[in-house]
């Protein structure tokens, strides 16, 4: 299938949503998607036989601070039954980076867009495990958007935090004492 | 160190410093602590082209309970740190620290917001390698200068 | 027999443990030694890379990426170089494409040699981790003629190759290779009919074909499982449709077929270097003649003006790479590997991606062991090959 047919027949595939082309210098033709159609053309990319795109080799985001829309979220899929390649792009504003999971259909996104939302701040909802992957969790902060430094000066954490309060650590010890003594 | 034969069986004195010294030093056992690219060189350094059991580092450890020398191979993350410092707090007295590579010694290559840059400042380290990654031979080097400083530790 | 009380035990399989390659945490339920679910936990190992190289000029990222994935350092390398070339739209002559096939191959082998090595160690069979890393020795030599580094010889450049191919490599690559088809028969004497090992590895980890294509494992684990997905095959690049190899597969996707199609490799790859090592002259070009890119020769430096000012620009500001975006794929000794390389027209990239083979193992990881013996889960850890350096990168 040319770049052509399946542009046109992506469209075809998703008629409410409008499908944009972009230029491609490699093997990928790339397409822009809006944020509402990602749901119903991941379906689509993988279900029908023409596509037949079960696999998906990448899932990350782009920050293109400081232009609007700031975010692209880029998909690449590729089709081992039909020999084709196709990066999906969705581009999200600044304020409200959100888009919809594609776990369902794909379960090797759950773990990639973890680490989306790890390292740029965007949602993707309907996740069933939205928490960091790669920082430590209570990590402030999204370390690979443009206006988050690179170097830091902040004194490593050595210690672990405390499972429990301190009424119960307290509460723990008086029990513990009035066990030892008998 | 002295070695007198006045009778039919050779004896030997010494201090009892020296002969502590010569078994600690003989038989540093290390815990395996490989994070990243260093462990593949520390790995290769015991096997048999660069054998370190010749050093005394015959087994590695995979407690730290039952170890003596913690090898840091490699670049430690901040997530990595509180690890670190557990593994290092679990090990039994007398112990050392080497610090491989230069991830390591003062954050290497990587200077951002993910490494500790140098793992001193979470435990006290004794030997600083360099290198990225360090040759094997360049860390039983490592190891044999470590094995000189313990020549020189006090027991008091 | 009484009813005895049993309890679900979690155990930590922490950050620090000998068969965890590397730092991957899995906090393990077990009723008795059945695993009832495992928990990964990764980014014990998370560098920044991708931050940093933000920061680097094109050429300074090659040390970098060399670092994310240790054991497969020039094919990292040798992928971002492609995807810059791409942005760059400029083409590698016939011969540095040849000497890069020959590395790639060569690189294959030396991570499935320290795969295989580690993965008998924890099996229980030490001795192959000896006689693996003895072999890898000679492979490091051949590294070390190259560029005088064991494990990042940091090679390949944008544009070709650092410099022209040393004197004594043609023999040195032809006495690794006499060398080595009779010692991976001494491994497998070792190994594969060996009735241990056997029980250990088969119907063990097993995964699905559609299961494996699901969860993005193309490479090793999905052609053990019947998926013939190999990029070298599929989508080829550096004139691999003109090297004569096969791409193993194996059926029932467990520990063991996962083994045999690896050890497939290391042979198939052996050939790939034989027809490679034929093609190349011993000396020639090694990197394109783009004055914007290849530095001069150092004679001409000392001598010339222009060649002086070219290598000085080159140095100190770099090459600028037109505003676009590309990722070739290739295929690393763990699946398909590639780089997505945005540009915005400057000396530095914009943003570098990795697509990380070894994550997506690990997401799989928890859908292999869970059902299994807790001895089970380390011969599964060692068989999808995790490199956690492409893990956490």
């Amino acid at each position: 299938m040319d770049v052509d047919t399946l542009v046109a027949s992506l469209q075809a595939a998703v008629p409410e949503a409008q499908i944009e082309q972009a230029p491609s210098i490699d093997l990928q033709t790339t397409v822009y998607v809006p944020r509402d159609a990602v749901p119903a053309l991941a379906r689509a990319l993988r279900d029908r036989p023409e596509f037949a795109f079960t696999f998906l080799a990448e899932l990350t985001a782009v920050d293109y601070w400081p232009k609007e829309p700031r975010y692209e979220v880029v998909y690449v899929v590729v089709s081992i039954a039909n020999r084709l390649r196709l990066r999906v792009k969705v581009r999200l504003p600044a304020d409200d980076p959100h888009v919809a999971t594609v776990c369902d259909v794909w379960p090797a996104a759950n773990w990639l867009e973890r680490e989306v939302w790890d390292l740029f701040g965007i949602a993707f909802d309907g996740h069933p495990d939205p928490r960091r992957l790669l920082m430590p969790e209570d990590w402030q902060g999204y370390p690979l958007r443009k206006d988050y430094p690179v170097q830091i000066r902040m004194t490593p954490n050595a210690s672990e935090a405390l499972q429990v309060t301190e009424d119960e650590f307290r509460s723990n010890l008086m029990k513990d004492r009035l066990t030892r003594g008998r | 160190m002295g070695l007198e034969s006045d009778f039919d069986i050779p004896v030997l004195t010494t201090s009892v410093e020296k002969m502590v010294q010569w078994a600690r030093r003989s038989s540093i056992w290390p815990v395996t602590f490989g994070l990243a690219c260093c462990a593949i060189e520390m790995m290769a350094m015991s096997c048999s082209r660069y054998d370190v059991a010749r050093f005394g580092a015959e087994v590695f450890r995979g407690s730290p309970r039952q170890s003596d020398l913690m090898i840091v191979a490699g670049r430690l993350s901040r997530k990595m740190a509180p690890a670190l410092r557990r593994i290092y707090d679990q090990m039994p007295e007398p112990k050392w620290v080497i610090s491989m590579g230069a991830c390591a010694s003062i954050g290497g290559v990587f200077d951002n917001y993910a490494l500790v840059q140098g793992v001193d400042q979470i435990v006290p380290v004794d030997v600083y390698v360099p290198g990225c990654p360090p040759r094997p031979e360049s860390l039983i080097y490592g190891i044999i200068q470590l094995q000189r400083k313990i020549d020189q530790q006090k027991l008091g | 027999m009484p009813d005895i009380k049993t309890e679900v035990m979690t155990v930590n399989m922490g950050p620090q443990h000998p068969s965890t390659h590397g730092v991957l945490r899995l906090v393990l339920e077990l009723d008795g030694e059945t695993v009832l679910s495992a928990a990964p936990t990764i980014g014990f190992l998370h560098t920044g890379i991708e931050k940093t190289t933000e920061q680097k000029k094109w050429q300074q990222v090659i040390p970098l990426v060399e670092r994310m994935d240790y054991l497969s350092a020039q094919s990292n390398s040798m992928a971002f170089c492609l995807s810059v070339e791409r942005l760059l739209g400029v083409e590698v002559p016939q011969r540095v494409r040849d000497i890069r096939v020959l590395i790639a191959e060569l690189q294959r082998i030396n991570s499935h040699l320290v795969w295989l090595g580690t993965h008998g160690m924890e099996v229980g069979a030490v001795s192959v981790m000896l006689y693996c890393f003895r072999e890898r020795e000679l492979l490091l030599n051949i590294n070390e003629l190259l560029a005088g580094f064991r494990l990042f010889p940091s090679y390949m450049r944008v544009g070709g190759l650092r410099e022209d191919l040393p004197r004594g490599f043609h023999a040195a690559v032809v006495a690794f290779l006499d060398r080595f088809g009779p010692k991976l028969d001494e491994y497998e004497d070792l190994l594969t009919k060996n009735e241990i090992y056997l029980k250990r590895t088969q119907h063990v980890g097993v995964i699905s074909k559609d299961a494996a294509v699901a969860y993005g494992l193309v490479g090793p684990i999905a052609r053990a499982a019947g998926v013939d997905y190999d990029v070298r095959k599929y989508f080829p690049y550096l004139g691999y449709e003109t090297y004569d190899f096969a791409v193993p597969t194996q059926t029932r996707g467990d520990v063991y077929s996962r083994y045999l199609v690896r050890v497939a490799e290391m042979r198939e790859s052996m050939k790939i270097c034989r027809q490679a090592l034929a093609r190349i002259t011993p000396t020639g070009i090694f990197a394109i003649d783009d004055p914007r890119i290849t530095p001069p020769p150092k004679d001409r430096v000392y001598t010339e003006m222009e060649a002086l000012i070219q290598h000085f620009l080159i140095y100190s500001q770099g090459f600028t790479v037109p505003a676009g975006e590309a990722y070739v794929p290739v295929e690393g000794p763990r699946g398909e590997q590639g780089f997505y390389v945005v540009s915005d027209g400057t000396n530095r990239p914009w943003r570098v991606k990795s697509r990380p083979p070894s994550l997506l193992a690990c997401q799989a990881l928890e859908r292999m062991i869970v059902g299994g013996l807790i001895a089970d889960v380390i011969a599964v850890i060692g068989s999808i090959d995790v490199v956690m350096g492409d893990v956490d990168r």
